[in-house]
Formats: C-alpha cells, structure tokens, sequence
C-alpha cells in the first residue's frame, strides 16, 4: 500500500484521475491496527483498478480533519480526486469496505 | 469473504476473543482440549481500546489496555489454543455436537461452546448520531482524542468509563464536559475525587444530548436538563469549527445470533448460572455477555476459567464417559 503524508495527499489523492482508497489509521487505534491486513488483502484483490493507500493520522491531523475525518478507522474512497465513498468505525470491516468498493467500481 | 467451506472439529469452540474468550482459551488449551477461538475484529475486545487498566490485580505496570491484552495472547497461545480471525454467521446448537458456521464459510464442529462475545458501546439514540459517527461522534477515546487537541469535548455517561476517559481526553482537549443525566456520579469515589482536582473538567449534571448536528462534520450538540426541561444549543466555536462527543453510557449485549436459542433477559444478556451453564448443555456463556452485577476484565476472566473448566467436565461426561 502506498504511504500518504500530509505533503504527498495533495498529489497523489485529491489529483489523482481513478480510483484512490485512503486507509485513515493512527498509532494508537487498536481497531485500525486489527483492520490493516485485511485492507492490503482487498489491495492485492483490487489491483489495477483501485490504488490503496494509508495515511498515518497522527502526523497529519489538520489533514484528516480538513477531509472531515475525525475517527478512525476510516475507509474513504476517492475518484478523480473527490469523495465517493467512507465507512468508518463499526461499519470499516472487510465486508463494508468491499462493498463499498464494488458500489462504485 | 475467500471462504474455504471446509469442516473443523474441536473440542471447544470459544466464541469471542476479549478476556473472557483468552481466558477460557488458556484454561481449556491448558487441559489438553482441542481450542479454536473465533474472533472477527482485534483480540481483546473493550479492553484493547482502553487507555489504563489500574483495577486488574497485578496490572501495574504498562497498565494500559492494549500492553494487557497483549500478555493475555501470548499466554493463551503458549498453551496452545488456537485462534482465528472469522465472523460467526450462524450457530446450530441442536445436536451434541454443536454446529458454527462462519462468515468465511468454514463449519466448525464442537462438542462444547463458550459464548464470550460481549458487548458494545450502546448509542445515545439521538437525532445525527449514526451520521456524525466518526465524524466528531465517537464511542474510543484510545482511537479519537487525537483530533480534539485543543478542542472542545463532551463527554457523556456518569460511570466509571465515562469519567477515566474525560480525564484522558484532558489529554488532548482544551475543555472537557462530562455530561450526566443524573446529579451525581456512578463511578468509584477515588475516580470522582481524581477528576474533582481536574481543571480542564466541566460538568453538565441532570443532562442528556437530545441532538448532534453538523454538515459532515460535528458542528454542535442540544442538550436538555432533565429536571426544568431546557433544551440548550451547544455550537462548536467559529475558530474552532468542530467539536467531539464522546460517548461512554454502557454497553449492549452481542447476542443477536443467539436469540430464540439461549435464555436472555429483557436487555439481551445472556442468562447462565455461576458454573456458567446456559439453558442447553454444553454451551456456556462468560464475561460481559452474561446476564450480572460486575462487568469487569477480573470477573471476565473468571468467568471464562469456570466456563473451560466446566466444558472440560462436560466433555469428558458426556464423549468419554
């Protein structure tokens, strides 16, 4: 999965032309943690038609929060740039993100 | 879900992997019973998410929830118990051996069955809610606070949790709220005295949230006194342009999957007695999930010591006798 910060987001979420899925974790979330291999299961499932992505919250707050993520985990799922899907808490399973995923594909 | 399909036999199948489920896992792996225990998020349940665990004997150092959980694991896995990252999807505890189907797909076959699946962070109920859910509405603090650095933040519930995660929120955020709907507190008097010397901590007593509200970001909260009826508008600051509730007002029962099966009460726990039988023999219920007084990691991981110890005698009555 490709490592977002809060100088890459720009560019490689927000311009990016396909599909960009953002894993939005931190240090401290057990659940995002728990989540995580799950995520680059879908990653390898999903090649060449979604790029994955995560983005480390703990060094980019004002980044998450200008994206109005304020809990984690968050799946958000991008085209071209603008939001077309999220799951988060409960709802950021395999499953939801998958079916997520396949709404909009 | 990559589902194999494929049919497991064991001698117990724990249902659940937060110390009640790690616990039996220990005892039962310990007694040379064939193990599995089924877990479809993290290991640890409520615990992995919370900050300190000061009250478990013998938690003293890295106290935290997360550093418990992790000891718990690799205990339970030393003795050889197995573990697997897997939803159950349906339960069929009619024959003598007991029948669980999984999200993945795979059959597991288990002469006894211990239900420790415990319970989630109830909601408030409240108009915007489910909406603003991570989006300023959040039921972790271990997970959240991070974003509240130098925010405002309510927190609501009167209990324990409640009041050691506002002070933990202090942390993080500028002002802390407890919100209460009672005029005093729940929680363990050295708790309360604890957050008294708190300065960061305000109190709204004898109120409830009637409404959180925001345009995809939490923007403000009404909360009303349960005594006079006033219903006050809370706006998160302009500079600000955000808030966070956190909510920490008990628990819900995970026992869906088991309704018109096991006896439960009114609120959905599970009914069992204190050899952690339930109604059908050979399922046992531990920890939250259980219908009882004190929902806490030492009486978890007690009912799941009883509860292997039991399987194990039922076992041994029932298939070797």
């Amino acid at each position: 999965m490709f490592i977002l910060d809060k100088d890459n987001f720009e560019q490689e979420v927000l311009g990016a032309d396909g599909f960009v899925l953002v894993d939005y974790w931190s240090d401290g979330c057990e659940p995002c943690k728990a989540l995580m291999p799950d995520v680059e299961e879908l990653a390898a499932e999903y090649e060449g038609k979604v790029k994955f992505c995560k983005l480390n919250t703990t060094n980019a707050r004002r980044l998450a929060i200008s994206q109005k993520v304020l809990g984690l985990p968050t799946i958000t799922l991008y085209k071209g740039g603008q939001k077309v899907g999220e799951v988060t808490k409960e709802k950021a399973s395999k499953a939801g993100i998958k079916e997520m995923l396949d709404a909009n594909l | 879900m990559g589902g194999t399909g494929m049919e497991k036999h064991y001698d117990v199948v724990i249902i659940g992997a937060g110390p009640a489920g790690l616990s039996a896992g220990l005892y039962a792996a310990r007694a040379k019973m064939k193990t599995v225990i089924l877990e479809k998020e993290k290991p640890g349940g409520q615990i992995a998410t919370t900050d300190e665990v000061a009250n478990y004997p013998g938690s003293v150092e890295h106290a935290t929830g997360p550093s418990l959980v992790e000891r718990m694991v690799a205990q339970c896995d030393e003795f050889g118990a197995e573990r697997v990252k897997d939803g159950v999807k349906s339960i069929d505890f009619n024959g003598d051996l007991k029948v669980i189907e999984t999200e993945s797909g795979d059959i597991y076959k288990a002469k006894a069955v211990i239900v420790a699946t415990g319970a989630s962070p109830k909601k408030i109920g409240c108009p915007g809610e489910a909406e603003l859910t991570g989006k300023g509405v959040s039921y972790c603090a271990t997970c959240d606070a991070d974003f509240f650095t130098d925010l405002e933040v309510y927190c609501v519930g009167g209990g324990d949790t409640a009041v050691e995660e506002a002070m933990y929120l202090t942390k993080f955020a500028r002002k802390v709220t407890l919100v209460h709907r009672r005029d005093e507190f729940r929680a363990a008097k050295s708790i309360i005295e604890k957050v008294k010397k708190n300065e960061k901590v305000e109190y709204l007593m004898d109120s409830v949230v009637e409404e959180v509200y925001g345009d995809g970001i939490l923007e403000g909260i009404k909360v009303k006194n349960v005594k006079t009826g006033e219903v006050v508008d809370i706006p998160a600051s302009e500079d600000d342009g955000t808030m966070g509730v956190f909510v920490f007002i008990g628990y819900d029962p995970l026992t869906a999957l088991f309704k018109g099966v096991l006896d439960m009460d009114q609120t959905g726990y599970l009914i069992a007695d204190e050899n952690m039988n339930t109604n059908i023999p050979g399922v046992f219920a531990a920890g939250d999930v259980r219908q009882k007084v004190l929902r806490q990691v030492v009486t978890a991981t007690a009912d799941g010591a009883i509860a292997a110890v039991m399987a194990e005698k039922y076992i041994e009555d029932k298939f070797h006798a």
